[in-house]
């Protein structure tokens, strides 16, 4: 890293960044309709207060422990070492309660909505976990729930579906758009801005406008926390690279978060490659986006010359997303961690690698990882590697039995 | 004259009594052929006319804007189109985008300024643009006499009104609902307290909308702005077929 970089660096690490417009360097920002504004404002403040605050972190920690299975296990996968040629290592977000690492931002979120004292709260879901996640920890909290779908989500991760509705939750179907997670994020801030004062928005990934990507990010960075401990309580031994996929960057930002200081220890994050490199065919974002703006955010996107937001694809549900999270150009641009991609065949491939020989499915997106991890490992005999394991694949079965049958 | 003080004079000196009238339609929708024509027709009852950019996010529009939009991008709509369109016709009524920022940032801030100035484009209405981020676009557009309107909301406290009304060129927009544009339900009835309060405020004209469909809700709203907007409500009407002239008419009359 040069020293510029290192320099931003540090000012990420000692808490400057985001700064007070909610910018990481030139990324983030605020662009949100007026009518939001004074509602993201009054998170702003009320993050800082509770973020800050030791009772609500004890009773938040409370509720991560008993209630959602947190720490959740680091594995070592021997099979897989013992294939690939190094130790692999892989943190379970897949053992928390609902299935993913999108739990523990829905339930803080959820626990600081009703201590904000709204009503109501609304969020959007692509893979259908974070849809699940919420709606889970709405019950928990008491707080009734209304989850965003794109109808093309609704079909591919039907399991999910009927899971929050069991769970009392309302989901509404989005036809507009391209019918995927960016519309229905779209149709979720439209939600919002109807009610900003009595309604709380659970973003479900590092992306929005400010405070989210901050929000989120501090709800996630329990996993690397996590992780970076249990590594060291085993033989006191770092993890040489660290591997997460990333759709928005919520599972990727925390895992990387504590490892981020150790500039040994390399880190991926990987997007997805979708069938092809050209535009539309994936969703790789950080390899072939240019900066822009979109749901409240100035951060890579993938747009034409006009600044369309372009369709994406992806197997994956998940990691079908045109944009990122800001944090994520950020620590691009400074060079700390770098982006790959992963394509549809390369991570199905990998799940069934990864169910045949540790026996755990994977979530199509977290597969994504296991691709750039075995790429990697073929060149790095001997050393270790991190993998987070952002979720189960139970909500797959749909694609995965289609495939199967084939 | 133009930009942000030829907007003022217009809104303030109407064509016809009552509110200054702003429609608002999208560009190259239902069709790219007519559009010059609809600018024409539109212009003789407009004191000002806004134009809508196509985005493919628009986040802050209810379903016939989406519908609207979709289409325009549909039939190959862009912002360079657009000033294309405006550089071939000359109207005696002012001219303010309305546009997500995406399309006006890969434009180029500079790019920008010279398209307006060369097509007769007076203002920007950009609604993904808090006055927290505007100071760029805001700063560049008033160098060139251009205006950039800010919007205010229900949800906007007394002190942030006033930030926004010093800043805000041409006139201040007032959100009458909380929500997307083109709501159904009537305004309810507070809202001539919170325009009173925006008048009070702002030493530039107040234009009202979002959710402004018929007579009635300009007869509400009239005593208390100096101009309403209407959007879904006249792209429906060019939907259907219908005259926007017409439509206009029967606002006031
Ligand atoms: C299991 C799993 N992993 C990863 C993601 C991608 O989200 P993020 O990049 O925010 O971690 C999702 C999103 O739904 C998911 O369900």
């Amino acid at each position: 890293m040069k020293k510029d970089d290192q320099k931003l660096l540090k000012a990420l690490l000692d808490g400057e960044l985001p700064d007070e417009s909610g910018r990481f360097g030139i990324f983030g920002g605020q662009y949100a309709p007026e009518t939001l504004m004074p509602a993201l404002k009054k998170l702003e403040k009320n993050i800082k207060i509770f973020l800050n605050d030791k009772a609500f972190q004890e009773e938040l920690m409370s509720e991560l422990n008993s209630w959602a299975g947190r720490p959740t296990a680091l594995t070592y996968a021997s099979q897989l070492s013992k294939k690939w040629g190094v130790e692999v290592f892989l943190k379970r977000e897949d053992m928390t309660h609902t299935g993913a690492h999108k739990i523990n931002n829905a339930l803080g979120q959820a626990m600081l909505a009703k201590k904000l004292g709204v009503k109501r709260i609304v969020a959007e879901t692509g893979a259908g976990q974070h849809g699940v996640a919420c709606a889970a920890a709405c019950a928990r909290v008491g707080l009734p729930c209304t989850i965003y779908m794109g109808a093309i989500d609704i079909e591919r991760q039907a399991p999910n579906v009927d899971r929050m509705k069991q769970l009392g939750t309302e989901v509404i179907s989005v036809l507009s758009g391209d019918q995927t997670l960016r519309a229905a994020i779209d149709e979720a801030f439209r939600d919002w801005v109807s009610d900003p004062e009595n309604t709380h928005y659970i973003l479900g990934s590092v992306v929005g406008p400010h405070p989210f990507p901050y929000l989120v990010r501090e709800m996630q960075s329990i996993i690397g926390k996590e992780a970076r401990r249990q590594m060291l309580e085993i033989d006191q031994r770092l993890p040489d690279a660290v591997f997460a996929c990333v759709g928005g960057g919520s599972n990727a930002i925390g895992l990387f978060h504590a490892f981020l200081g150790d500039l040994e220890v390399e880190l991926f994050g990987i997007e997805a490659g979708g069938t092809s490199n050209d535009l539309g065919e994936n969703a790789a974002t950080l390899a072939s986006g240019k900066p822009g703006i979109l749901h409240g955010t100035y951060s890579m996107l993938l747009h034409d010359d006009d600044g369309l937001i372009q369709e994406t694809h992806s197997v994956s549900a998940g990691l079908d997303y045109p944009g990122v999270g800001p944090e994520h150009a950020f620590l691009q641009s400074i060079n700390r961690v770098q982006y790959t991609s992963a394509k549809d065949d390369e991570a199905l491939e990998l799940l069934r690698e990864v169910c045949e020989n540790e026996g755990i499915l994977p979530a199509i997106e977290s597969s994504h990882a296991f691709v750039e991890a075995k790429k990697w490992a073929n060149e790095n005999t001997g050393k270790r590697v991190l993998i987070g394991l952002s979720g189960r694949g139970d909500k797959d079965m749909p694609t995965l039995s289609k495939l199967m049958n084939k | 004259m133009i930009g942000g003080k030829y907007i003022e004079e217009k809104i303030r000196a109407p064509k016809e009594p009552g509110p200054a009238i702003v429609p608002f339609i999208t560009a190259g929708y239902p069709n790219t052929k007519d559009f010059k024509q609809t600018l024409y027709e539109i212009s003789k009852k407009a004191d000002v006319i806004e134009i809508g950019v196509p985005f493919s996010d628009p986040m802050a529009d209810g379903v016939t804007i989406q519908r609207s939009s979709h289409m325009a991008i549909e039939n190959g709509v862009t912002l360079t189109w657009i000033f294309n369109q405006l550089n071939e016709i000359n109207l005696d009524t002012p001219i303010v985008l309305m546009s997500y920022l995406n399309p006006l940032y890969v434009f180029g801030m500079e790019e920008l300024v010279d398209a307006s100035l060369e097509s007769g484009v007076d203002g920007f209405i950009v609604p993904d643009l808090p006055i927290e981020e505007s100071k760029e676009l805001n700063q560049r557009l008033t160098e060139a006499g251009l205006a950039l309107i800010q919007l205010v909301t229900p949800a906007t406290p007394k002190d942030r009104i006033e930030m926004i009304s010093d800043q805000s060129r041409g006139f201040i927009y007032a959100v009458t609902v909380k929500g997307v544009t083109g709501g159904e339900g009537a305004l309810s009835a507070d809202v001539t307290e919170y325009l009173k309060q925006v008048q009070e405020i702002s030493k530039i004209p107040v234009c009202a909308g979002f959710g402004i469909r018929e007579k009635s809700d300009v007869e509400m709203i009239a005593d208390y702005v100096d101009g309403i907007i209407v959007g879904s409500a006249i792209v429906e009407t060019i939907e259907q077929g219908n005259s926007p002239t017409e439509f206009l008419d029967r606002l006031k009359n």
